[in-house]
């Protein structure tokens, strides 16, 4: 029944959207306010529509509601509340509902704004929000029905379908198969809503940008409109991805938080593109310079966009993520094929139009440093994407699939994040339009000396690595960079309006959040630099099997096998723990417990490391065997992450920056008033 | 807006950039192609695998195959882990025809028929082996006939997404 009313909402909402593309569309073109208005109020509706299935899904979800397909295979009768409602995105099927109800809810959000000043924009983001909605829709209905019930049919077998097929029976099941105990974690309740969030909600400049286009508008009205739309799905997807480096690290038990798995890549993509955008609307910002190329990068990172949702949800590429082979193949690419094509024939019809008078005249100004960004931004998703289809297009090529593996990512981009370091030195001090090698040497010396006491401070700690010694010099150039950029401009206004040094801070960085914002995650990219250098160039590891009171040496850590509790738990799990001591040049510091735990119903075990976490290191035990009877021995995996905290500590800062940078401003009116106040002040003339 | 001011030597500036644009460029080319070459891994079916014969030694390949349950072992004093895998097609079309992957893994574990290859990797028993599960390893194949696996991916959150249905007899 309640299935029934979700189905048939999600039928409604497809309606609906089909309805409001074509009403803005017939409206955009007719130039007619009521057909508009219709599809405005179209769009506004697909939210509660969603909203109305979405919580359909959660109810059979926490219901138990197991002669549903998706249901039976994403809960269990063990599983608590919470966990029941999360598992709407621990599966293909539910996370592409999750997946529309996120976009209605941007799309409806925006719909919402103030749209005086640019009327005509408004059907043409409707078309682009709504046909994209619609794609998911159909996907949903046609090919990844969540509702679909299972059947037993009178041959004995069973059947996944919405409607009975003839002469079957609902199968009636007691119990589900529950979720994969590894997403059952905290990180990856989080994390896949924030990567949804970080997509759908790139969707929206990109709906800016065709509607600009479309319309002839193509100055940096659009830009303007959706930067803060951009940062918060550079926000989003910023931390979706940190947060699934977390999980990988707690849950996935090797160590590690980053594996160069094409699912992983499949949303580091769009954030490379997106980036670049990031950085390159304020060439156009500043300058006038680069437009259609925003074009390019905001098209691509749509696509990419639609890539990663597909990429993570099909059986192309063989990946531990790459949830099910499923049909849908096809029609995504058919639908990347048909925007990518659109996309790209609007752009050619309005390129007059977007061409710039302005050159660039200095290697070294502004605008050339972020061309220059850009340009290795691009670089590195070159490299992922070519890691990442190399596979398949040496398959149709040789008939042999040929596939790179993560040393392939870290040989190819390594120099290139070296580079971005390096710019992320530079840019800050060059001056747009024109300045020159001289202008830039006088502003860099003061913080190029303090970078060299970094590298004198490694090699006294006894680091001789060059690619270590290379990487924290750059940490330390662009670390010194931007805290002078902000000692300079504090210093300056307390100079200038005698405000005391806090308060010229504070009120420097509020008046400029976007620059000051994205300084701060500038020193964020630095301190998760610092983590990624010490964590891949530094670790160590080892492993043995240890009697009871034995020990296994790691660095100056020795770890001792103390106990072992073993029980079972009420929702079905076998805990096995370990307690272990760990010492440190022989100095006790504690105990630690990691833990294998074995879910009966899925027969899996999970291994749950005991870490103990300092600024310097992770001292990071697997249990990864012990003997049940005779409790006499014990095997244990040891991981040494030097330096790998300031890769979270960096984490934080950065989302912060992106959040400072992203602060909604004080009613823009007044904003332009007082700057209007200004220019006419007759102190100023 | 100010506009900037075309120097007289914007020919040679726009030179400048068009050079070092194109060291750039060439630098990510030559960056790609070297990386490619260093760590190009052959992905190959069992079948395949066994077909090239000794022409594969000592060549980093991917290999996947159906786990067999009943040959796992695993020595918890050394950290050895030796198991055999079933052949699986390669292709997603025929994976698919034949019923999905669950199905594939099922039918090519119970066919006595189906070349095996005998793997041998030292390390943590992944937490996803077991029997039908699809393992991915990347190794080298050794004069012994044995698959020496450097590195083992277990395909999962799969077999919770569809397995069942038909699979599921009262």
């Amino acid at each position: 029944m309640v299935a029934n009313f979700g189905y048939g909402t999600l039928v409604v909402t497809l309606l609906v959207a089909l309805y409001g593309a074509g009403a803005a569309i017939y409206g955009g073109r007719k130039n007619s306010q009521p057909w508009i208005e219709s599809a405005r109020l179209a769009m506004l509706l697909t939210w509660p529509l969603l909203t109305v299935t979405a919580l359909c899904m959660i109810y059979l979800l926490v219901t138990g509601h197991y002669e549903l397909a998706f249901v039976s295979s994403v809960t269990s009768n063990s599983m608590p509340t919470y966990l029941r409602i999360t598992s709407l995105w621990g599966g293909q099927a539910g996370s592409l509902v999750f997946w529309s109800w996120l976009m209605s809810a941007f799309a409806s959000a925006v719909t919402l704004r103030k749209w005086d000043r640019d009327r005509e924009f408004l059907p043409w983001v409707i078309v682009v929000a709504l046909i994209t909605l619609s794609f998911f829709l159909i996907l949903i209905l046609f090919y990844e029905n969540p509702f679909d019930r299972l059947w037993q049919t009178p041959a004995g077998d069973v059947r996944t379908a919405m409607f009975a097929p003839a002469g079957a029976f609902l199968l009636n099941q007691a119990d589900g198969r529950g979720l994969n105990p590894l997403l059952r974690h905290p990180g990856m309740i989080i994390h896949p809503p924030m990567l949804y969030l970080g997509f759908v909600s790139f969707v929206i400049p990109f709906a800016f940008a065709i509607a600009a286009l479309i319309t002839g508008r193509t100055d940096d009205r659009w830009i303007r409109i959706t930067r803060r739309w951009t940062l918060v799905a550079w926000l989003f997807l910023s931390l979706g991805l940190i947060l699934g480096a977390r999980w990988a690290y707690d849950v996935l038990g090797w160590g590690g938080y980053w594996g160069w798995d094409p699912v992983e890549i499949a949303a580091f993509m769009p954030w490379l593109t997106g980036t670049a955008f990031l950085h390159s609307v304020m060439i156009q910002e500043k300058r006038g310079m680069g437009k259609p190329w925003n074009m390019v990068l905001i098209i691509m990172t749509y696509a990419l966009v639609i890539i990663g949702t597909f990429l993570t949800r099909s059986g192309l590429l063989s990946s531990v993520h790459a949830f099910a082979q499923s049909a849908i193949g096809p029609l995504f690419f058919g639908f990347i094929g048909l925007t990518l094509i659109t996309s790209v024939a609007l752009l050619l019809w309005r390129w007059e139009s977007l061409k710039s008078n302005t050159q660039m005249t200095s290697l070294f100004s502004r605008e050339a440093l972020f061309l220059l960004n850009n340009l290795l931004f691009i670089s590195i998703f070159i490299v992922c994407f070519w890691g990442v289809f190399f596979p398949i297009i040496s398959e149709l090529i040789t008939n042999q699939r040929i596939t790179v593996g993560p040393p392939f990512y870290q040989r190819a981009t390594a120099p290139l994040f070296a580079g971005l370091l390096l710019l992320m030195g530079i840019a800050p001090l060059s001056a747009w339009g024109k300045s020159t090698a001289r202008t830039l040497g006088r502003a860099i010396w003061k913080p190029f000396l303090f970078s060299l006491v970094v590298i004198v401070l490694a090699l006294v700690a006894g680091i001789r690595n060059p690619a270590a010694l290379l990487g924290f010099w750059l940490c330390g150039l662009v670390a010194a960079v931007t805290l002078y950029e902000f000692w300079r401009g504090t210093l300056a206004r307390h100079r200038k309006s005698d405000e005391s040094l806090p308060l010229a801070l504070w009120r420097l960085a509020g008046r400029n959040r976007r620059r000051y914002g994205g300084y701060i995650v500038h020193l964020g990219v630095v301190l998760m630099a610092i983590g990624i250098i010490g964590s891949q160039l530094f670790q160590t590891q080892t492993q043995g099997t240890i009697p009871q009171g034995g020990t296994l040496k790691l660095d100056n850590y020795t770890l001792t096998y103390k106990s072992l509790d073993n029980w079972n738990t009420p929702d079905g799990r076998n805990v096995a723990r370990a307690t272990v001591s760990v010492s440190k040049n022989g100095q006790y510091l504690g105990d630690l417990h990691p833990r294998r735990d074995y879910y009966y119903e899925s027969q899996q075990p999970m291994t749950i490391p005991g870490v103990r976490s300092t600024w310097e290191d992770d001292f990071y035990v697997l249990l990864v065997d012990w003997q049940p009877v005779s409790a006499d021995g014990a095997t244990f995996k040891i991981y040494h992450n030097p330096l790998i905290n300031w890769l979270w500590f960096g984490g934080i800062i950065f989302i912060l920056g992106i959040m400072i940078a992203a602060w909604p401003d004080k009613d823009p009116e007044t904003v332009s008033e007082r700057v209007r106040r200004q220019a006419y002040s007759p102190l100023k003339a | 807006m100010e506009q900037a001011t075309p120097l007289p030597s914007s020919s040679t500036t726009r030179l400048k950039f068009i050079i070092g644009g194109a060291l750039i460029i060439a630098a990510v080319v030559y960056l790609i192609v070297t990386s490619t070459k260093a760590s190009a891994q052959y992905f190959l079916t069992i079948d395949e695998l066994k077909a090239k014969g000794n022409t594969v030694l000592g060549r980093d390949i991917r290999v996947s195959g159906a786990v067999i349950g009943d040959t796992i072992q695993y020595d918890s004093q050394t950290l050895t882990l030796s198991f055999d895998v079933a052949h699986v097609p390669g292709d997603n079309k025929e994976i698919d025809a034949q019923g999905g992957l669950g199905a594939v893994l099922h039918a090519a574990v119970i066919d006595p028929n189906r070349a095996h290859l005998h793997v041998i990797y030292t390390g943590v028993k992944p937490d996803l082996l077991r029997n039908e599960a699809q393992a991915i390893m990347t190794g080298k194949m050794g004069q012994d006939g044995v698959f020496h696996a450097d590195e083992l991916l277990l395909k999962c959150p799969t077999k919770y997404e569809q397995a069942v249905p038909s699979q599921v007899v009262k």
